[in-house]
């Protein structure tokens, strides 16, 4: 039996993208129409109890969040969908985009209806260019159907969706940022407070969600909770798409029940590993995450479960690596993306990063000095407690992480060695 | 080529323009930024559309200023925008633009070929294009084609499973 589920990913396949009639005819728009006749404050008690974490990353509770925004005051609000997934290992945005654009527009309506905005942004990265005709198409064909403009449905509620597009900057996924780089400017995050909740794009008070959530959002409004909760855990109840590829047999993305443990992930989603190799590490939650060994690959895919290794889910990336990578020539491919990443905005990060680099460039030609692992791991750790946004905070979890579970790769056990004598 | 009357030439040493602001480039322009309405937040988007239509997909130092005088933006905000984002050039690219996926998925995933491969076949480097304007060879983080890795991609069309010298060709010869 087939360990994934479909009720995010419902309607792959089961129509064409490219037309809403299409959409209509499998019962597109019901989740709106629903959506509609309800209050705010019952779409936000149902957000509540499906209990979805932000899947962008931060895993913040959805609920939570609809329900501070619709609490901000402000006659003109902003829900922006962040359709700007950069981290590597992270793919399963794009099967929405690409599959099921409609359900997109559909949880944005939804989302602007319960918070009370006019507009709504789509901030589309560059590296999905090809599928901007698609969501531009999605857009305008909602927006002919009455189901996006004013009076929508003639309930008095009026929404406007724009679509943005990124230009190639990781950094952008950070919220704030982001909303710089709608405005038309270069991408480096804001200072907080004021927090984009209550001053956000254009000054206005700004939704972010990630464009999984959404999908899920128009999901549970249109078959209630009950069914989506009826998968997972009691701790991280529902359903998650995940980005899995690296080195196995059938990469891809999946929607998968949580709970199911890694092992059932790589081996019976994923084929295992090709070519006879054996498992070493895999990430999780992409360049920001963690890496985790082997050892621990009966840990089930929980929130909880992985917080206790260490672990995110994160993005829902989840990437396999066998014995044919060093560690350290896989820490420094993170190191790499994270210099070229960095905004520069903040000290921790730029130079941080640019430090931790060299010492990782000795440890990759085996020319480390004896200091040189704690150095690292003392700027690592300013970096978590001092960068100004997210991406420097978490750009050496990879490192330490590595640190921690192959400290043999690091030359630690040969120091302890050498101290010996 | 006729030039455009009252837009200075501004080229440094470091940003060729090859005198390409003709006047049918600046109604071209005009179109673009008409089209978004001379949105100033749009302005991200406008120079990515601007870039498509200039041969060897880059932002000249002329049409910079231009866009800078038509939407009345600083130079400064203009080049703020072109230098920070890894989309937007302000040196000639190619024809074709390919971007190889140097990020950890490509590489786990064994990329070197691929690499290999399209220096031997074209014989430049990375930032570097070939003599005859053709090909420019850019690395770059990922670009989320991760499941048919290791990928690159020419003018933004994504190709992925290159692990063969053969299949690097292949693509390649649909770019002559």
């Amino acid at each position: 039996m087939s360990k994934t589920v479909a009720i995010i990913t419902e309607n792959f396949g089961q129509y064409d993208p490219g037309s809403i009639h299409s959409y209509l005819s499998i019962g597109g728009f019901s989740a709106v129409k629903k959506a509609l006749t309800m209050s705010s404050a019952e779409i936000i008690e149902m957000t509540k109890k499906a209990a979805v974490k932000g899947r962008g990353g931060a895993a913040y509770d959805t609920g939570r969040k609809w329900a501070q925004a619709a609490s901000v005051p402000g006659e003109d609000k902003v829900v922006i969908c962040n359709a700007d997934e950069g981290e590597p290992c992270t793919f399963k945005d794009r099967s929405i985009l690409s599959k099921d654009p409609f359900r997109l527009i559909e949880g944005m309506i939804i989302a602007g209806y319960t918070v009370g905005a006019k507009n709504g942004y789509i901030y589309l990265r560059e590296e999905y260019r090809h599928l901007r005709p698609l969501i531009r198409n999605a857009i305008d064909e909602s927006l002919s159907n009455g189901f996006l403009g004013d009076n929508i449905l003639n309930t008095g509620f009026s929404f406007q969706i724009h679509l943005y597009s990124g230009a190639g900057a990781y950094v952008c996924g950070e919220g704030s940022t982001l909303i710089e780089s709608i405005e038309g400017k270069s991408g480096r995050p804001r200072i907080k407070p004021p927090f984009i909740k209550e001053c956000g794009l254009f000054q206005l008070p700004t939704l972010v969600n990630n464009v999984e959530t959404l999908a899920i959002a128009a999901a549970f409004i249109q078959h209630g909770v009950e069914e989506y909760l009826s998968h997972g855990t009691s701790g991280s109840p529902g359903t998650k798409i995940i980005s899995l590829a690296g080195n196995i047999k059938n990469p891809g993305a999946y929607e998968i029940p949580f709970g199911l443990t890694l092992r059932e992930i790589i081996y019976d989603i994923g084929g295992g590993i090709p070519d006879g190799h054996e498992l070493k590490l895999f990430q999780l939650g992409g360049a920001s995450g963690k890496i985790g060994p082997a050892s621990i690959v009966d840990t089930p895919y929980t929130y909880e479960d992985l917080a206790k290794e260490g672990l995110v889910v994160g993005s829902g990336g989840i990437l396999v690596v066998d014995d044919r990578t060093r560690v350290i020539d896989f820490v420094k491919s993170i190191q790499d993306f994270f210099i070229h990443e960095s905004c520069g905005k903040c000290t921790p990060c730029r130079e941080g990063n640019r430090q931790i680099a060299k010492i990782i460039d000795r440890f990759v030609e085996g020319s480390q000095r004896p200091d040189d692992l704690q150095t690292a791991e003392r700027f690592a750790n300013i970096m978590s407690n001092c960068a100004f946004c997210g991406l420097g905070e978490t750009a050496q979890s990879t490192l330490l992480s590595a640190i921690k579970h192959f400290p043999q790769e690091f030359g630690l056990t040969e120091v302890a060695e050498n101290e010996k004598h | 080529m006729q030039r455009l009357e009252g837009v200075r030439q501004m080229n440094s040493t470091k940003t060729e323009s090859f005198g390409i602001l003709t006047r049918e480039l600046a109604q071209e322009i005009d179109k673009t930024i008409n089209h978004y309405r001379s949105n100033s937040t749009k302005l991200v988007g406008i120079l990515l559309d601007i870039q498509d239509i200039i041969p060897k997909q880059y932002i000249p130092r002329e049409v910079a200023a231009y866009v800078s005088e038509k939407m009345n933006i600083p130079l400064s905000k203009i080049y703020d925008v072109i230098s920070f984002y890894a989309a937007l050039s302000d040196v000639p690219r190619a024809d074709y633009v390919i971007q190889l996926c140097d990020s950890v998925v490509c590489k786990v995933t064994g990329n070197t070929t691929l690499r290999d491969t399209i220096s031997q076949l074209l014989g430049i480097k990375e930032q570097e294009s070939t003599p005859d304007g053709k090909y420019w060879l850019e690395y770059t983080p990922c670009f989320g084609a991760c499941d048919i890795s290791p990928a690159m991609r020419i003018n933004g069309k994504v190709f992925g499973h290159l692990t063969t010298q053969d299949s690097v060709k292949a693509v390649l010869d649909q770019y002559r």
